[in-house]
């Protein structure tokens, strides 16, 4: 199976792990993620000025990119897939600005949503299966306590993203039980890491993470999990609670025995070896 | 028209968002992780764009404290959205020509090498036009 992908610009720079780890680990769960070519820099938030056009282009022409070669999207990090995902909400059901992008757009044949949009996670429920994927498992977490942190972009708003129940998910403990760990619930799972504010406001991101460390821990974590670059970056700055955080495509790489097969394994380096 | 009737009716053209709709539950500023660092709660926010009081809201810290988080939205249960109506005071003031909360001449000052890319493309987008 041959997924169109789509990898945005932080996976190709300070995230390059998170997208060597899942493109290793789709191969040896048998799908393949073709790189759109030439995709743009989606921008990293929505905009949410009902009369923004331009600001949405780049994720556009990743959808009907997609379109043309009759593939599903996927996408790793959770900014661009919250942005395209809202996109293509937008071009599918909002008729003005699906008029007004198609005018900037020019193409053969108008695009108005018809792409589907997946993140890797989804594509591991909902394609690969996550008992199938626990067969494939070659190296378990066993006895392992991970706390899955979701963060706000992949499920709110849940209307639209329709990833998981927004409120109480299970798509990432169900992915932790499938490579053989213990998922922790903590209910600082689906708060905010301060996402953007970090830049400016880097103490009030500070505290929001401590407070996401704290609670994990305090349910019993050994550590945490994330779709998502800039989260990685705000929950590494907090000093106080002291967990390590992973991208899941560590993990899975890790746990389907295809390490080897990443560029830049971290396992080299000896970063991870008390995993 | 006055001013601020303007500005009201332009926050509620950018937002698409009709304020009326609240019901003052309070459970977007019950959810809003940076409630403690407002001036202008998220659900004061509503009922200044309703009483056309816009001027206190271009001066208000809280255009950015907001993380865009969804959770307002997510749990509002009248869906008047409240971040979005932040957001689109925000662009009043982003897209005046000298509004910018972010200038590429403070950036020297904001980089760490751990910096990854997202973050400073979702904060130029965010806090300048």
């Amino acid at each position: 199976m041959k997924y169109s992908y789509y990898p945005g610009c932080t996976l190709r720079n300070k995230a390059k792990a998170l997208d060597d780890y899942a493109r290793a680990s789709a191969l040896a769960l048998g799908f393949e993620l073709e790189e759109i070519s030439e995709w743009q820099c989606c921008g990293g938030v929505y905009p949410l000025g009902s009369d923004e056009i331009a600001t949405k282009l780049s994720s556009v022409r990743a959808l009907n990119a997609a379109k043309e070669k009759g593939q599903d999207l996927v996408t790793l990090c959770s900014a661009c897939h919250h942005v395209i995902k809202r996109v293509n909400d937008d071009m599918k059901n909002v008729e003005d600005i699906r008029t007004r992008a198609n005018n900037y757009m020019a193409l053969e044949e108008p695009y108005a949503g018809e792409t589907t949009v997946l993140h890797f996670l989804e594509v591991l429920r909902d394609r690969v299966g996550f008992d199938r994927l626990k067969e494939k498992v070659v190296h378990p977490f066993t006895g392992k306590r991970i706390g899955a942190y979701y963060g706000c972009l992949l499920l709110r708003p849940g209307r639209i993203l329709e990833f998981d129940n927004p409120e109480n998910p299970r798509i990432m403990e169900d992915f932790i039980r499938a490579i053989g760990a213990e998922p922790v619930l903590y209910p600082y799972r689906n708060e905010c890491c301060g996402g953007y504010v970090s830049l400016k406001e880097a103490e009030l991101a500070k505290g929001m993470c401590d407070k996401i460390h704290k609670s994990a821990s305090g349910f019993g974590a050994d550590m945490l999990i994330t779709a998502c670059p800039l989260c990685m970056y705000n929950l590494n700055k907090s000093q106080t609670g002291g967990l390590p955080v992973y991208y899941f495509t560590e993990l899975l790489a890790r746990a389907l025995g295809v390490c080897e097969a990443c560029g830049n394994s971290r396992e080299e380096d000896g970063e991870v070896t008390s995993l | 028209m006055t001013a601020q009737k303007k500005q009201a009716e332009q926050i509620k053209e950018i937002s698409g968002v009709n304020p009326l709709k609240c019901m003052k539950c309070g459970k977007c500023s019950a959810s809003c992780p940076s409630y403690n660092e407002m001036d202008i709660k998220p659900h004061q926010f509503v009922s200044y764009v309703i009483n056309e009081d816009i001027e206190a809201l271009v001066h208000s810290k809280s255009l950015w404290k907001c993380l865009s988080c969804f959770a307002c939205i997510e749990r509002c249960p009248r869906d008047v959205k409240p971040g979005k109506l932040i957001d689109a005071a925000r662009q009043l003031v982003v897209r005046k020509k000298g509004g910018d909360y972010l200038s590429p001449d403070e950036m020297a000052q904001l980089l760490d090498p751990e910096i990854p890319q997202q973050l400073l493309v979702s904060a130029f987008r965010r806090y300048r036009r």
